[in-house]
């Protein structure tokens, strides 16, 4: 067996010459008006290799004693608490993906992402200019979170591929980035094809990632895995790999439609994929988790988690999201305990 | 700080656990303790300063009991004794119940004052000691609750000292405390003097529970307090966890005084990762194996080794996972390397690495310590030859070193390269490796793709000079029992004297020799003596073997036992059942030696002929059933609970049964897998030597059984110190028990010996479990999975 990362040159930006799978040049530029948050450069991918791709190990057990110690090892209080959950908030993509969704709902949610916590817990805590990570909707839903929140700089996501199941033509598919993007997503939330990874055909999985970063131009691309659906941590190490190596600037858990959405295992699986390919190429790929996340508690874990394993760097925007509906009711219930001392009530929190 | 600018530091902060509740404790109690004598405290007599290691502080004043506070423990547990043991088990369990259930309700204040005293992260005293500390108690009180019908004809061994050290004070008192109570001892348990104080709190917790008075005592001190209990005469067991310097000390101290003694001692504990291992995970593991508890562990995954192949991406990784260990103060909730117990401890740990660090190559990571107070930084050190110190040396605090390996077998071979064996970590994704190499391991805990894992059901404890006996599941609860066969003394059976004008030799008698590695050998020095028919005819003449012969024995054993260890259950007991066959055909010449050597009547050495073809009988039939268990250990996986042979084992046989003696001790270790030295019964050496023919043409391998006759008395040294024999019984009728015992402190060899007590070969006692068990090292394997 080939050491791990031998043939890989370490810390070098990009290591890959540009080759027709590659993305074009332009594709990494990204537009910095819609994306203030965006400070490095966005992963240009690899060519498929197949050996690393099959070296990845998961141990099952280790990864769960990890994930059942982590809250223990870590604890977070008073004022530092605070700005946990504060800095968990800018990193929400606010998200509504319902069959019902209309502009009005769509424009009180964007309201929300605006003024994500009270005004007057924000000047208790001397705290200003918070908005959430961004609006994350379905592509119809595009036009009115941009109207909604023209000026604020927070970006819109549109979920799309034949979300959630994938399913669609591909030819579909792609248009549907196209248009995404086309109406003014600056993020485009794609799901993969489970079938390729349970089958094992990396190769389809990789081109198949490889044409939607092309279709997303200078959108950014977060694969969605579905975890859910890949049946085992090696599977989700292997798919969080092959996306990355087909140049997706995120890699996230779920659609929040699976029966088994973000997991600590999960998320630990895949942040260590993530550190390995930093490790190898210099490239720093985001992590979204998303779909069951809902309170507070869960937030600093899930943040203790990317602090220890990836590191600071990774604890914003451009590198971290939540994909999370309830959570932020929760924090803002928690952050008004923190300024008053006493326990609050949903009702006392505007809705989004 | 602002929030704001805690938002951009992201910075963990403070995150304090409160003391108030343990100081009140201790301010409610006087700061000053007594021991716990008969259900009640002492007055305070001659005291210490327990002090807090990450601060300095001292917590309290502890008394350094006298010989006279011990003898009133002694005599309180000698007294209330036998009333526990005549309880009901299902009494003796709602009593461990409840002990359960208030370590339970107090759980917090124990884990507090576990971590004020010790130095431990407060997250391991609160998630890992005291969890695992109530339930040992649990599962004990079912221990106790089946004891009656599940092991009839045991009862307990009396007064149990018990001498604890201070890594993890709470645990190791429930280790000890609840397996002596299930099984109807009293103890007097003696804390390590740096941390009493769990142990006072949970002498309060006996009274809150009712548990009668005496049943459980605690005398506090200094080691000089665990050399009175060793010594005290009244005194039925000693169970010592602690290092193997003491234990070895324990163990010549004991020796010869009949007291019953389970030692758990150090390690050098491997860590083996395969290059398709999930490195990740293996490194997580190691944060567990060797940066829990400081290091201070006795199974501490101390030894790190990687596959070459892997080892600078490992060694990468793991420097990068050691950069973000936080170390500091142990009341932190997210802290995960708290204090060295004791300044005494991180001078040891500081000067070990300095003199030896230069061997290799020093990682620390850029972190700050606390000013005050003991810390040692998380320390990697790699590039070691296996002949470096550091290597070799238990530390007993955050170091890991370690070397490389090419191949699963060098990996086998680089990780039992030590005096100890007390566990043993396996990574590899690959089962067939991970199987095959975990059972090779001299270990008696082995964990694959995990570390250190725990649990009540399971057994721990070590090989070698990692101590002997186990502490936890049915096999811990054994150490505690003995069986309900009160023995007579055994007297000594004399050689018979010569006739005033002896016969003339016959001219073509068989020499009797040696059988050494499946050959007939002359005694190294030369010498024979003739043995005697009860009318003082000569029967023939036996070798007088001496240290050389049994240096060759050994040698020759320790060389087949590892190929008739890998045979299978079934092809040893074909061997069994061949020997006895062939036994049987020469009945008749064994029935007349017997007969001529032993004075007895002809139907009586018929008997022992007979007697002895069902033991051998006996023993094929348990060569493939003395079956393991798998544990119910709260993992997905399973702990297996291998019987594995315990290796070379020399044997003293019985004097007064010649031929079913021998084989009583020789048939459970064979076929168990061990290879044996046995020296024949002294004055009737001559059935043994007749055997070895039986043995030869029985398709035995060369080496399994090594027979060497001679004197008792001057083959006990050399067989009790050779560093290269496992384990040395003793069913002589010579007075070698208490040299045997001593001279077995060298490796700390396990030793069964008679102590000048006679047995019934021919009935019951004479064989059984209790051979098997004699035969076998409980090696327990955690296996956790999941796909």
């Amino acid at each position: 067996m080939r050491p791990r990362g031998v043939n890989r040159p370490r810390q070098v930006p990009d290591p890959v010459p540009q080759t027709d799978t590659s993305p074009a040049p332009s594709d990494t530029a990204a537009p910095a008006a819609a994306l203030p948050q965006i400070s490095h450069p966005r992963n240009p991918g690899l060519p498929l290799d197949m050996d690393w791709v099959r070296r990845a190990r998961v141990n099952r057990s280790g990864v769960e004693r990890r994930c059942a110690a982590l809250p223990g090892r870590r604890s977070v209080k008073g004022a530092y608490q605070a700005a946990w959950l504060l800095k968990a908030v800018s990193l929400i993509d606010l998200t509504t993906l319902s069959g019902d969704d209309t502009p009005g709902r769509v424009a009180r949610l964007c309201a929300k992402a605006r003024q994500p916590v009270r005004a007057d817990l924000l000047d208790a805590l001397g705290v200003t200019g918070l908005t959430t990570g961004a609006v994350c909707v379905y592509h119809e839903m595009i036009a009115p979170a941009l109207a909604a929140l023209a000026g604020s700089g927070i970006p819109v996501a549109a979920v799309s591929t034949g979300f959630p199941a994938g399913l669609s033509p591909f030819a579909t598919r792609l248009a549907e980035i196209e248009a995404s993007v086309a109406a003014g997503a600056s993020e485009i939330d794609i799901v993969i094809s489970r079938r390729h990874v349970l089958t094992g055909d990396w190769q389809a999985l990789y081109d198949e990632v490889v044409a939607f970063r092309a279709a997303c131009g200078p959108a950014h691309l977060k694969t969605i895995l579905a975890t859910g659906e890949l049946g085992t941590l090696q599977n989700v190490a292997r798919a969080s790999l092959v996306c990355m190596m087909a140049g997706a600037d995120f890699i996230k858990t779920s659609t929040g439609k699976e029966p088994v959405n973000a997991t600590l295992p999960v998320g630990l699986t895949m942040v260590r994929a993530i550190r390995e390919y930093h490790a190898a190429t210099g490239q720093r790929v985001g992590f979204k988790p998303a779909g069951g996340i809902s309170t507070a508690k869960d937030a600093l874990v899930w943040l203790a988690l990317i602090k220890d394993e990836l590191g600071e760097r990774w604890l914003a925007p451009d590198l971290f999201r939540f994909g999370a509906s309830s959570l932020l009711g929760d924090i803002e219930r928690q952050i008004e305990h923190h300024v008053t001392g006493a326990y609050s009530a949903a009702w006392r929190h505007p809705m989004g | 700080m602002t929030v704001s600018d805690l938002i951009d530091s992201m910075a963990y902060g403070p995150a304090p656990e409160s003391a108030a509740e343990a100081l009140a404790w201790l301010v409610d109690r006087g700061d000053r303790f007594g021991c716990f004598i008969n259900g009640a405290f002492t007055a305070p007599g001659e005291t210490f300063e327990s002090r807090n290691p990450a601060t300095g502080e001292v917590l309290a004043l502890v008394t350094q009991a006298s010989a006279a506070d011990l003898d009133a423990a002694v005599a309180a547990a000698r007294k209330a004794q036998p009333k526990w043991a005549r309880l009901s088990g299902h009494a003796r369990a709602r009593q461990l119940y409840a002990l359960a259930r208030l370590i339970q309700k107090h759980a917090r204040l124990f884990a507090v004052l576990e971590t004020m005293d010790n130095g431990k992260p407060i997250r391991e005293s609160r998630d890992i000691d005291v969890p695992l500390a109530a339930r040992h108690f649990y599962y004990h009180a079912g221990l106790a609750q089946l004891l009656a019908t599940e092991l009839p004809g045991h009862v307990p061994l009396g007064v149990c000292g018990q001498i604890i050290p201070w890594n993890f004070p709470l645990l190791m008192l429930a280790w000890k405390v609840a397996p002596a109570l299930a099984a109807g001892n009293a103890v007097v348990l003696k804390p390590a003097e740096q941390t009493s104080l769990s142990a006072l709190l949970f002498a309060d917790i006996c009274r809150e529970a009712g548990l009668p008075k005496g049943v459980v005592n605690i005398v506090t001190g200094d080691g000089a307090v665990g050399e009175m209990i060793v010594g005290h005469p009244d005194i039925d067991k000693i169970a010592f966890t602690g290092s193997t310097e003491v234990g070895r000390k324990i163990r010549t101290a004991t020796a010869g005084s009949g007291k019953a003694l389970s030692l758990e001692l150090g390690g050098k504990s491997p860590y083996i990762v395969f290059e398709d291992a999930d490195i990740d995970s293996a490194i997580e593991g190691l944060v567990d194996a060797i940066w829990f508890n400081q290091g201070q562990v006795c199974c501490a995954g101390s030894r790190l080794l990687v596959q070459e192949g892997i080892a600078d991406e490992f060694h990468t990784r793991l420097r990068a996972r050691m950069t973000g260990l936080r170390i500091g103060d142990p009341m932190d909730k997210c802290i995960d390397i708290g204090a060295i117990i004791d300044p005494v401890q991180l001078a040891r740990i500081t000067d070990m690495v300095a003199a030896g660090a230069g061997e290799g190559v020093l990682f620390q990571p850029d972190c700050t310590l606390p000013e005050q107070g003991c810390y040692f930084p998380p320390t990697l050190i790699t590039g070691l030859s296996p002949a470096a110190t550091l290597m070799q040396e238990e530390i007993f605090g955050p170091v890991l070193v370690g070397t490389t390996f090419r191949t699963p077998s060098e990996a086998v071979q680089l990780a039992n390269d030590t005096r100890y064996g007390l566990a043993a970590s396996v990574w590899s994704e690959n089962i067939n490796l991970a199987l095959d190499v975990a059972p090779k391991l001299a270990a008696g805990v082995i964990w694959v793709n995990g570390t250190n894992m725990f649990d009540a059901a399971a057994g721990f404890g070590g090989l070698r000079e990692s101590g002997f006996g186990r502490e936890g599941g049915w096999e811990g609860l054994g150490e505690y029992l003995r069986p309900d066969s009160p023995a007579k003394a055994l007297k000594p059976v004399r050689l018979v004297a010569p006739a005033d004008a002896p016969e003339p030799t016959d001219p073509l008698e068989r020499t009797a020799k040696l059988y050494i590695g499946g050959k007939q050998a002359r005694p190294d020095g030369g010498y024979s003596r003739a043995v005697h028919g009860t009318r003082g005819r000569i029967l023939g003449h036996v070798g007088l073997g001496g240290r050389k012969d049994i240096r060759n024995a050994v040698q020759a054993a320790r060389k087949a036992q590892p190929g008739w260890a890998a045979a299978s259950g079934h092809n040893r007991a074909q061997i069994l059942f061949y020997v006895a066959e062939n036994l049987s055909a020469r009945a008749a010449e064994f029935t007349d030696r017997l007969h001529a050597m032993t004075g007895g009547t002809k139907a009586h050495a018929q008997a022992e002929v007979e007697a002895s073809l069902e033991r051998l009988f006996t023993y094929g039939a348990w060569a493939d059933k003395f079956d393991g268990q798998i544990k119910g250990v709260p993992i997905r996986g399973a702990a297996l609970a291998m019987n594995m042979p315990v290796g070379v084992i020399g044997a003293f046989c019985p004097d007064e049964a010649p031929l079913l003696g021998l084989i009583s001790v020789m048939a459970p270790a064979i076929a168990m897998g061990n290879a044996c030295v046995l020296v024949p019964s002294e004055p009737f050496p001559l059935a043994a030597t007749d055997f070895y023919q039986v043995l030869d043409t029985s398709d035995l391998p060369g080496g399994v059984v090594n027979i060497v006759t001679g004197a008792h008395a001057s083959l006990a040294d050399p067989l009790a110190t050779h560093l290269d024999v496992d384990a040395v019984w003793s069913f002589s009728s010579s007075d070698i028990s208490a040299g045997i015992e001593r001279a077995a402190a060298g490796n700390l060899k396990r030793t069964w010996v008679n102590q000048g007590r006679a047995r019934d070969w021919a009935g019951d006692a004479g064989a059984g479990r209790a051979f098997l068990r004699a035969a076998c090292e409980v090696k327990t394997v955690w296996i956790p999975w999941g796909a």
